[in-house]
């Protein structure tokens, strides 16, 4: 009896050991895809940040600079300007976005025969490249081959709208281009609210009298806001990072009227062959993203709490 | 408000919708009627006409004759590298991310919640962050310059979107089903097959069409780890306005840029539901 419990314990052993090796292919493929997923974008945003911090030039070397490249790259005529140049673009083409998107959920809310057809006009854009748009809006916008000459050759030959080579204007030639592109985004999350609506709400509402106007100002639009504001963090999120669109549509010019942070970024790193700065560059631009997702993760996280106990 | 009489207030919001309809749609005509001119008549008059003589050369042209940098094949081999990448990444990324999210919404084990939470991060964390380790990576394996290295890259990480996808919809699925199905000695693989799997085709079209339009259109990754003759059509696109400014070519341009967006807008009139099921689910994470 004493010895057959060691024993007992031994083939234990051995059967947990073969059990743990056919199960084996098993545990390689639940662990191996996420840890790739997971471990290279930790390790990939600690790279980054780590190079950020050395005195790498064209190649990674290491070493330590403190926070030198941030200084020097914010210090940079060409990041002031990307920031600025955010800051007029992100507002511009969220505010343009949402308020559009609304219109465009409100007008294909009131029972519009074919609104499956003017849904899909509306959001065919996005399943196109930002490349391809970006190409073809910068033919629109070039006063020379564009929408001003066709306007000349009909005949008002004063007209002009150039703003493409203007470079006071040129960013707002992204504004429409992006506005153009996404507001059929906002339309849809808007729309899927707007169809979410009690009813009871808006039975109650018109019982007491209340006309289509301030049906949707009193009752209907309050209950959006969630979604607004949802609608509103991808949207900012999207001009963070936008860089495609305006390589394409005006390859970051006249000048450097249209830089925006993703086209420093790629300039330090890949065009002066400046890898600090440029590293620099992009964790900046993690923290003004950072900026605007934190609180929102904070806010999902309370409203979620809230509805846990009501 | 929702009586369907035609007072004029509804007159004007038909006015309205379709005002707004024709304004998306003028890019998309602009380039159709540009493919199908000749440079001369562009050249004359401007972007936006109707065809005098209809130049359906111009794509035959855009297909396999015309010169981006040095090479003189038109956009065909780009069109090509596009497809030799965007296909095995969507159907790896997918396939992957579906066992993924299976694992961790059903099949369950220690640490899943909290791996699940680092994988949906690569939604937010912007490629800028990433461009340099997959330069010195890529460099690494051997892999700079080759479409090996952009399958690889749009693969891992495309497995944010696909795990997010694929495990949202899962967590509807009872978990009931599947405890019975382990107590009767069904293992991973088999619930995977016989239950999970059957049950997956909405989430698969989605996943799908979410990755193959994403991966067709990216251009970062394309612009910055392959040149010439391996690269992307959206970076050939690129190359190609910057090749022909002096000498424009808008109708063959014209033509390039159709080719180039046609893949993804085909699949987005055939699957456009599904297409926009992906852009909420991605939104209401």
């Amino acid at each position: 009896m004493t010895e057959a419990v060691p024993a007992a314990a031994r083939t234990g052993q051995r059967r947990a050991a073969v059990n743990g090796l056919r199960r084996l292919p098993e545990f390689l493929t639940i662990w191996v895809p996420l840890l790739l997923s997971a471990g290279h974008l930790i390790a990939f945003a600690l790279w980054t940040l780590w190079i950020s911090f050395t005195p790498s030039t064209l190649v990674p070397v290491s070493g330590w600079v403190g926070l030198r490249n941030y200084t020097a790259m914010m210090a940079t005529r060409n990041w002031q300007i990307a920031f600025d140049n955010l800051l007029v673009f992100g507002s511009g083409f969220v505010l343009l976005s949402v308020l559009t998107g609304l219109a465009l959920a409100i007008l294909l809310d009131q029972r519009i025969r074919g609104e499956n057809v003017l849904r899909s006009i509306f959001l065919y854009p996005l399943a196109v490249s930002f490349v391809v748009t970006g190409t073809v809006w910068s033919w629109l916008l070039n006063p020379g081959i564009g929408i001003q000459k066709l306007v000349n050759d009909l005949g008002w030959t004063s007209f002009r709208f150039d703003w493409l080579i203007d470079r006071d204007m040129a960013i707002w030639t992204i504004v429409i281009a992006a506005v153009w592109q996404s507001s059929g985004f906002a339309m849809a999350l808007f729309l899927a609210g707007l169809r979410s609506v009690d009813g009871d709400l808006i039975k109650a509402a018109q019982i007491d009298g209340a006309g289509p106007v301030r049906m949707y100002r009193r009752v209907i639009l309050p209950t959006l806001w969630p979604i607004t504001v949802t609608v509103v963090v991808i949207q900012l999120q999207f001009a963070i990072t936008t860089f495609d669109l305006v390589r394409a549509l005006t390859g970051g010019g006249p000048g450097t009227a249209t830089q925006l942070p993703a086209l420093v970024v790629y300039d330090f790193m890949f065009q002066r062959g400046l890898l600090a700065r440029g590293a620099a560059a992009a964790v900046l631009m993690l923290l003004i993203l950072l900026a605007v997702l934190l609180p929102y993760a904070a806010w999902q996280y309370l409203q979620r709490r809230q509805s846990a106990h009501a | 408000m929702r009586e369907t009489t035609f007072a004029p207030s509804r007159m004007l919001i038909y006015l309205l919708v379709l005002m707004i309809a024709a304004a998306y749609l003028v890019p998309l005509l602009v380039v159709v009627l540009n493919s199908l001119r000749t440079a001369e008549e562009i050249a004359q008059t401007s972007m936006i006409g109707w065809p005098k003589q209809w130049a359906w050369g111009n794509y035959l042209v855009a297909w396999g004759d015309f010169c981006i940098a040095q090479t003189c094949a038109g956009i065909r081999p780009y069109m090509l590298n596009s497809a030799l990448v965007t296909i095995p990444a969507t159907i790896v990324s997918t396939l992957l991310g579906a066992v993924a999210g299976y694992a961790v919404s059903l099949w369950r084990f220690r640490g899943d919640r909290w791996i699940y939470g680092v994988v949906t991060l690569g939604i937010f964390l912007p490629q800028q962050m990433r461009l340099l380790p997959w330069t010195i990576v890529l460099r690494d394996l051997g892999l700079t310059n080759t479409l090996t290295g952009l399958v690889m890259i749009h693969t891992i990480q495309g497995l944010s979107f696909t795990t997010l996808f694929c495990r949202n919809y899962y967590s509807a699925i009872p978990q009931e089903l599947i405890r019975a199905a382990r107590i009767d000695g069904a293992g991973f693989y088999r619930i995977f097959w016989r239950i999970v799997l059957p049950l997956s085709p909405p989430i698969l079209i989605v996943t799908v069409i979410w990755q193959f339009t994403h991966i067709w259109n990216e251009f970062l990754y394309g612009v910055t780890f392959t040149t010439g003759q391996q690269q992307p059509v959206t970076a050939a696109l690129i190359a190609l306005s910057a090749s022909i400014a002096d000498i424009p070519q808008h109708g063959v341009q014209s033509a390039a840029v159709m080719i180039a967006a046609l893949p993804t807008l085909l699949v987005y009139l055939f699957g456009g539901r599904y297409f926009v099921r992906g852009l909420t689910a991605g939104a209401v994470k």
